[in-house]
């Protein structure tokens, strides 16, 4: 396969707080492909955020680095263009404006006006968000908006997709359909994607790797599972595919068993108790 | 017509199908309280009034201020009259001169009479907008500033937070004084005056919408500054597409503040700055001590709270025809 397109190095990061340093990640090492999809999945607060942000460029780390393509990330950038958790689309700008403001950022120069037009268009029809461009987000759904912000990252034509929690604030049906839609962009695309999840049906059904991060502080990579499952992949079929369930089993094994949260462990074997086939979510 | 017909053409506030006693009950609240209200409120008035005397005579209640209203602007009109015909006679003499000879020097003087109390308002209002469209243009570009630099802030917070409470009262002498000395020319465009109260207008209502508009620009989402940073907007597109868009309730809340506060200060200071506006209007009314002074005074009063009123309402309307959230409840 390709050789390595975005590696990450040794990253630790400490935040200053009153009581002393935070020693939040802690020698996180990655070597990631061009064209590959990685799930980082873990506990919340275990830092998967922070790995991202450190992606983007919105944190520094203390020691370690991170370098895209040969060059040292340090600071934010349209080539690593990031789908935010709650879409973060400018409530003042219609779909489209929300749009047209990363492409005309990124292609100011590159593009007419009307291959902008074109360009703003055709993301905008990739997340099959068209017949909505002229509403603002206000008039639109949550999923909606989650569109929106996936098409403004993918305007962008960035190296790497980093996606934090994109669908976490959906409701299940609307993340079913988010997440066919985006395998479906994927096939056509390939695009290198980090995407952080705490749902593990979400990282097994996307992901090429899943990266699964201990308990902070100091969090580091624990485990990281490669699912060879073929493409494209089919949620109804893989219900009952024993590849599938092994897949399943190991990430959950892995947050329950081996990076159970000890403070949370009542709360944890209630849970389970009640629905031991549930979705995995943190807290 | 009936009455289901006219459920549809009343506007929100009364739901579908409540029938003619859902209309009654609408019209009720929204004209009866406030017409009611208004009505013990004169009861009162006039009942109070009567029991205080002065050595002007007694307190004026609705119906002296009633009269002098209706002085006030028969006062108005004779003016108008009388310019009116002084610009007649003006003209005739001068018609009469370029007849006898077409080459004749021919003077236009302007009508100066006595400013009546409509004249005096306009005064009041140009002075108070001229006032606050300065502390505006001042306080909004800095507000941004210090909104997006938490050095500039701190820097700037204790000189803010020790000018805001001072009194118009307080400024009005050094205003006048430096004004006095700077504003030095033969033929001025404008009365000093008018300069002074504009300027001391200016200083007063200046804070609240620097203040405002600071901690608009401050609270911005950090999601959306993400954004902006993931972008790498320029500093221009930054505070145009994100900062200002997004602060611009907290910056209206301040331009309300200010506005009213402008106004208050503006009567204050065009009475001790003479300034021919409404607070010369009270001031002379004041001095010169006559059976009708306290009741004209009162109704300067009720026009100048109707006046600030006014001004409130139009910002709002300006608030709402700027803002990008229609949806968004104004009051």
């Amino acid at each position: 396969m390709d050789k390595t397109h975005l590696e990450l190095t040794g990253v630790s990061i400490e935040f200053p707080t009153p009581k002393g340093s935070f020693k939040a990640l802690d020698d996180v090492n990655l070597k990631i492909k061009k064209g590959e999809f990685i799930s980082l999945i873990g506990h919340s607060g275990c830092g998967k955020s922070t790995v991202l942000n450190i992606v983007a460029g919105l944190h520094r780390a203390t020691t370690g680095g991170v370098v895209l393509d040969g060059k040292e990330v340090n600071e934010p950038g349209p080539e690593r263009a990031v789908v935010f958790q709650n879409h973060s689309l400018l409530p003042w700008l219609t779909a489209y404006e929300n749009v047209e403001l990363a492409v005309k950022q990124v292609f100011k120069g590159k593009k007419s006006k009307a291959e902008m037009r074109e360009w703003i268009e055709h993301n905008l029809n990739l997340v099959h968000m068209s017949h909505a461009m002229n509403k603002r987000p206000a008039e639109i759904s949550g999923g909606m908006k989650q569109r929106v912000g996936i098409a403004r990252a993918l305007a962008m034509e960035p190296s790497v997709l980093l996606m934090d929690e994109p669908f976490g604030a959906l409701d299940a049906l609307t993340r079913a359909h988010l997440q066919d839609s985006l395998m479906e962009i994927q096939k056509d695309l390939n695009n290198t994607v980090i995407m952080i999840t705490h749902d593990v049906d979400e990282a097994v059904l996307l992901s090429d790797r899943i990266v699964m991060m201990t308990n902070g502080p100091a969090a580091t990579v624990g485990e990281i599972l490669q699912v060879e499952l073929e493409r494209p992949r089919n949620r109804i079929q893989l219900a009952d595919d024993p590849q599938y369930n092994h897949y399943r089993h190991e990430v959950l094994s892995f947050l329950y068993e081996k990076q159970r949260k000890v403070e949370d462990i009542k709360e944890h074997q209630t849970a389970k108790k009640s629905q031991p086939e549930a979705t995995a979510k943190s807290a | 017509m009936s009455s289901g017909k006219l459920v549809q053409m009343l506007p929100a506030g009364i739901a579908q199908g409540d029938g003619l006693a859902g209309v009654i009950s609408f019209v009720a609240r929204t004209l009866g309280l406030p017409i009611l209200g208004l009505a013990l409120f004169l009861m009162f008035w006039q009942a109070g009034a009567s029991k205080v005397e002065t050595s002007l005579g007694t307190f004026p209640g609705p119906v002296e201020v009633w009269e002098q209203t209706q002085a006030l602007v028969a006062e108005h009109l004779e003016e108008q009259q009388r310019a009116e015909e002084f610009y007649q006679r003006q003209e005739e003499r001068n018609a009469k001169r370029l007849e006898k000879d077409p080459n004749a020097p021919i003077k236009v003087r302007e009508y100066i009479g006595k400013p009546t109390f409509f004249d005096q308002i306009g005064t009041s209002l140009i002075t108070v907008l001229a006032g606050f469209v300065i502390a505006s243009l001042i306080a909004i570009p800095l507000g941004i500033c210090i909104g997006l630099s938490a050095s500039l802030n701190a820097a700037l917070n204790p000189v803010i937070q020790i000018f805001k409470p001072v009194s118009p009262l307080a400024w009005l002498p050094l205003v006048t004084m430096v004004v006095s000395a700077v504003y030095v020319s033969d033929d001025p465009m404008f009365a000093k005056s008018f300069i002074t109260s504009l300027f001391t207008v200016a200083l007063c209502c200046l804070w609240p919408t620097l203040l405002n508009t600071s901690v608009g620009v401050s609270t911005i989402s950090p999601d959306l500054q993400n954004v902006s940073k993931v972008l790498r907007l320029s500093w221009m597109t930054h505070v145009v597409k994100i900062v200002l868009p997004s602060s611009v309730p907290m910056i209206f809340t301040g331009l309300r503040l200010s506005l009213g506060i402008a106004w208050m200060v503006l009567i204050a200071a065009e009475m001790l700055a003479q300034n021919p506006g409404l607070g010369k209007f009270v001031w002379d009314e004041f001095q010169n001590g006559s059976s009708n002074s306290l009741g004209r005074i009162m109704v300067a009063v009720l026009v100048i709270g109707l006046i600030g009123f006014a001004l409130d309402r139009i910002m709002l309307m300006v608030q709402r025809f700027v803002s990008w959230d229609k949806t968004a409840v104004f009051r």
